[in-house]
């Protein structure tokens, strides 16, 4: 119908129409503007949120995100079928627009869409069509016959949304259908009066109804044609209409959501956009209390939640029955949105969320290792939030006794353990350790081009000071002139602002970050993958922070590393990659060329490695919180290790050591399996000339019980 | 309801390394650091939800130096009213009685209905609050695990008794109160809250202006004094079980039924 072959006859049988068809237009575009308009209502009473700037980077991300459907290959059946959809809805936006217009103006020819252009372009979607219409009979089969778990809502979360997503599959298959109709009945008109006939797609859907109707009068084809263009019209306004009600709004949401959406990874927003810190005490209130404390943006990614359950699937929290589904953090506050923003009357807002519709234990539960947002086609942002929502309790002192002792031990001792300050090095102070390597205080007279940031539980673990060793004697061994600060180090704090306590963070930053510019030090390492997020990410003026995995593998290849092949060639080692190392900060291949590097070291992947690492609990607070749970993270992951055939853990962050060990009992296989830090088992292969080499302190062994070698 | 609470600032048992002084009778002061005593807390977070239930002002006590406002601050954060920091040099050395004293002097130049104390301090005895009962010849109820406001100015409170089973008791105010840790969950108080109370300013009551005989508190006053300070030596640790998984279970059971765990 775009073509030119346009008989007069036809043109008659929607004439008639016209009056129909241009009040249901002007209809069904007043109740979407209207529709629309109030769901902006909350978006302009929303904190600020400044998402205008680098529009090049943005339009890369529509690019790559949305225009590229980028994560969808990652879930292959969904992925192909959103992708084939997407694809159809985009190749058919101009002929659904056109078959509009003709309505009201028979003869239209969309422009550039005559002649030639316009018959490819026709046969381009009469198969279009068709594709989207089998992907709706195959997603419709799929809710109900096989049904994905990841569908399925959980009786805590509300009614099941199937009835929904099939009642909306089926009305674009019907959309389909119609405007197949709407083409096969002119063709077949176009024959049976011996005009030239519009070549329709062989095997398509419009070239099959052409088929059925090849024989009917003239006077069926008109009804059929007329009956199809209205089809066709209702629909497509009953479906904007609609869509704005449910999930199929990311139709409509999802360019705006992607090309807003952040820009930076391993940061946190901060308390209020356009605050700074000096200015943070004059703030009324801190964090999301109510709906209309989100950002508009953050509304916006309720609003486009597509429901399609990938954030929850790859949940830790949620694979180990903690009360946190990520889904839902959107799909709640999306229904609080719409009940509480009526498309008729008042809004009433200034509800608080929390124990309306968030759990006190639902906020608390994640660990912000970020496998939800990692996964989400449409980049929706669920860190921020969670840590907005724990600002706003934090603020109500709100907060869980368990959490409530080490967030005051870190405030007097700038540890969340409650130790000395002056013990803060004393893992470096252990005499055996100091005959293999000394370690210097940065101080007045000690002075270094590098600072080994070693964090708290580095410094007060007995296990993992092994971890603090192992990384000292590694730098000794490049060459690093290297120093700590000692006593004059704090808790990065990178968990105390996740947890919500915004400024017991920016206390502990302030002091490292003068700490560490009295130091004079040009560059930082840490062995600790929270501590390199917090200084790269949340730390501002502090020196460019390297993880020791980085300076290991750059090493490596330098050759200033040479690795002796493992004792006991029989262990099958798997690299756990811990989430602040790997998805905050996109460090995935250098430990594993530093393990590949390793003579006779088997090495084999977990299926859930890289970004889609599955957390082990959480790191720093974390490891305090009692949460509801029915097994740990630990727990699973440990498991997974032993379906991919290992017996050795490789992590390279002292939290994930803490819970892979604790797992590791937990599940029995004390004795199966060990887990052992990077950084340990570096400083145990290396080949080191003289004395050096001989020792074994300070490390890597892979047993906790014989790690602790220091006095 | 006017509610008064006692609370008191003491070296933190969870943050500190205790440890003897040369001298050995008290223990090493340097680089302790203080919080207010846990019990104490809960006595606050109990005292502003009864006034958030049934309206009134809580007002936070404590007798010591300047150095003990921290823990005032603090507990303004929380939300109380006010706070009031009593602080003479003739109060030093004072015993359970010689605070009651001076605790006694202080409420009776307000018109409290409640009298709130932790059930004791971390480096204390338990006795200022039945003292001070005593004293304003108030009664008194001790480790309380719940509280409730009745009608005809009475309140109904329980307490926990040996075993696990509650007992409750009906008592009039005004009345003096010693609160047990767990009867509430105490609300956070953040790094904000402290600093938007750092500027309130703290009344400070002395002896005189209490009306309090010097010669009735401070160490020369005190009956009871502290004649040594004991550390137990560490015992040997844990012990070990190296058997199976159903051996330990069988071991471990045996081990809790001999000390009286299981029954």
């Amino acid at each position: 119908m775009v073509g030119s072959y346009f008989p007069a006859q036809l043109t008659d049988w929607l004439t008639s129409g016209k009056t129909l068809f241009l009040t249901i237009h002007v209809l069904g575009v007043a109740c979407f503007g209207y529709i629309v308009a109030r769901r902006l209502v909350p978006l302009l009473r929303a904190e600020r949120d400044p998402r205008f700037d680098r529009p090049l980077a943005r339009l890369a991300k529509v690019g790559k995100f949305w225009l590229g459907q980028w994560k969808h290959p990652r879930y292959k059946t969904a992925g192909t079928l959103h992708i084939l959809i997407f694809a159809g809805f985009i190749l058919l936006a101009t002929r659904a627009f056109t078959v509009l217009i003709v309505g009201v103006s028979a003869t239209f020819v969309m422009p550039g869409l005559s002649g030639e252009a316009g018959r490819v372009y026709n046969v381009v979607t009469d198969y279009a069509a068709t594709i989207v219409f089998l992907c709706m009979i195959v997603a419709v089969i799929r809710r109900l016959v096989f049904r994905p778990a990841r569908y399925e809502v959980p009786a805590r979360f509300g009614k099941a949304h199937k009835a929904d997503a099939v009642f909306l599959l089926t009305l674009i298959a019907v959309l389909m259908v119609a405007d197949s109709l709407f083409a096969a009945a002119k063709a077949a008109a176009q024959a049976q009066q011996g005009q030239p006939v519009e070549s329709l797609a062989v095997l398509s859907l419009p070239w099959m109804l052409q088929i059925v109707f090849a024989s009917s009068s003239l006077l069926t084809l008109r009804d059929v044609y007329f009956g199809a263009y209205l089809l066709h019209e209702v629909t497509f306004y009953f479906l904007l209409c609609y869509r704005p009600f449910g999930i199929q709004f990311h139709v409509e949401t999802s360019l705006f959501n992607v090309y807003f959406a952040k820009l930076e990874r391993g940061t946190l927003k901060p308390v209020k956009w356009g605050v700074s810190d000096e200015y943070l005490d004059q703030v009324k209130s801190f964090g999301v209390k109510t709906f209309e404390d989100f950002t508009w943006k953050h509304m916006l990614d309720f609003y486009s939640c597509a429901d399609c359950g990938r954030c929850s699937d790859n949940c830790p929290a949620n694979a180990v029955g903690r009360p946190l589904s990520p889904r839902f953090i959107g799909i709640k506050a999306r229904d609080y949105a719409f009940q509480h923003y009526p498309m008729f009357g008042k809004a009433s807002n200034g509800k608080a969320l929390i124990g309306n519709i968030y759990s006190e234990d639902e906020i608390w539960s994640c660990t912000t290792c970020g496998a939800c947002e990692e996964e989400c086609p449409l980049l929706v942002e669920y860190i921020d939030k969670i840590v907005d929502l724990r600002r706003g309790m934090v603020d109500d002192g709100n907060v869980p006794q368990s959490l409530q002792k080490p967030l005051k031990a870190l405030e007097s001792r700038g540890n969340p353990y409650g130790k000395m300050e002056k013990k803060r090095a004393d893992w470096a102070n252990a005499k055996e350790f100091q005959q293999v390597c000394r370690v210097k205080t940065l101080g007045k007279n000690n002075a270094a081009e590098t600072l080994y940031f070693v964090d708290s539980i580095t410094s007060y673990d007995d296990r993992m000071q092994s971890i603090g060793r192992a990384t000292a004697k590694i730098l000794d061994h490049v060459g690093k002139n290297f120093g700590i600060l000692g006593a004059a180090e704090q808790d990065s704090g990178h968990e105390v602002r996740r947890f919500g306590e915004e400024l017991l963070f920016a206390a502990l930053r302030n002091h490292n970050v003068d700490a560490i510019k009295a130091s004079g030090v040009k560059r930082i390492v840490t062995a600790d993958p929270h501590a390199f997020n917090a200084l790269k990410h949340d730390y501002k003026d502090s020196p460019p922070v390297e993880h020791i995995s980085q300076v290991i593998a750059r090493e490596v290849k330098a050759g200033t590393i040479k690795f002796n092949a493992v004792e006991n060639g029989n262990n099958v080692y798997t690299y756990h990659d811990p989430c602040y190392l790997g998805r905050h900060n996109q460090v995935y291949d250098d430990p594993r060329d530093v393990l590949d590097a390793i003579p006779g070291l088997k090495r084999v992947e977990m299926t859930r490695s890289r970004d889609r690492s599955f957390c082990c609990g959480g790191g720093g607070l974390m490891l305090f919180y009692e949460p509801k749970e029915e097994q740990r993270m630990g727990v699973k992951r440990v498991q997974m290790a032993v379906e991919a055939g290992a017996n050795v853990i490789v992590t390279a962050c002292p939290f994930c050591m803490v819970n892979m060990e604790d797992a590791i009992k937990v599940a029995g296989l004390e004795g199966k399996m060990t887990a052992i830090d990077l950084a340990e088992l570096v400083d145990q292969q290396i080949v080191r000339e003289g004395p050096k080499a001989t020792s074994t302190l300070g490390g890597a062994c892979g047993d906790s019980s014989l790690c602790k070698t220091s006095a | 309801m006017e509610i008064l609470v006692c609370a008191r600032r003491v070296p933190d048992t969870s943050e500190n390394e205790i440890e003897l002084n040369s001298a050995g009778n008290d223990i090493e002061r340097d680089e302790l650091v203080y919080s207010v005593n846990e019990a104490d807390n809960y006595a606050v977070e109990e005292a502003l939800q009864i006034a958030a239930r049934v309206g009134g002002n809580v007002t936070v006590v404590t007798v010591g130096s300047e150095d003990d406002e921290e823990v005032l601050r603090r507990e303004m954060a929380m939300g109380a009213t006010h706070g009031v920091l009593i602080t003479d040099d003739a109060f030093s050395g004072s015993d359970g009685r010689g605070i009651a004293t001076v605790l006694k002097a202080f409420a009776q130049k307000g018109n409290y209905d409640l009298i709130l104390t932790g059930v004791q301090a971390e480096d204390g005895a338990a006795q200022v609050g039945g003292v001070l009962a005593a004293m304003l010849d108030y009664p008194f109820a001790s480790l309380l695990t719940s509280i409730e406001v009745l009608d005809g100015r009475k309140l109904k409170v329980s307490r926990e008794i040996e075993g696990g089973n509650k007992e409750i008791n009906e008592i009039d105010l005004p009345c003096v109160l010693s609160i047990q840790t767990g009867i509430n969950e105490p609300r956070y108080v953040g790094m904000r809250g402290i600093r938007a109370v750092a500027a309130v300013p703290i009344p400070t009551f002395d002896a005189s202006q209490l009306g309090v005989d010097p010669g009735t508190v401070g160490e020369a006053a005190a009956k009871v004094k502290r004649v040594d300070y004991f550390v137990p030596v560490l015992g040997k640790g844990a012990e070990m079980l190296h058997g199976s998984r159903e051996e330990n279970v069988e071991r471990v059971l045996e081990l809790v039924a001999a000390k009286g765990g299981l029954k």
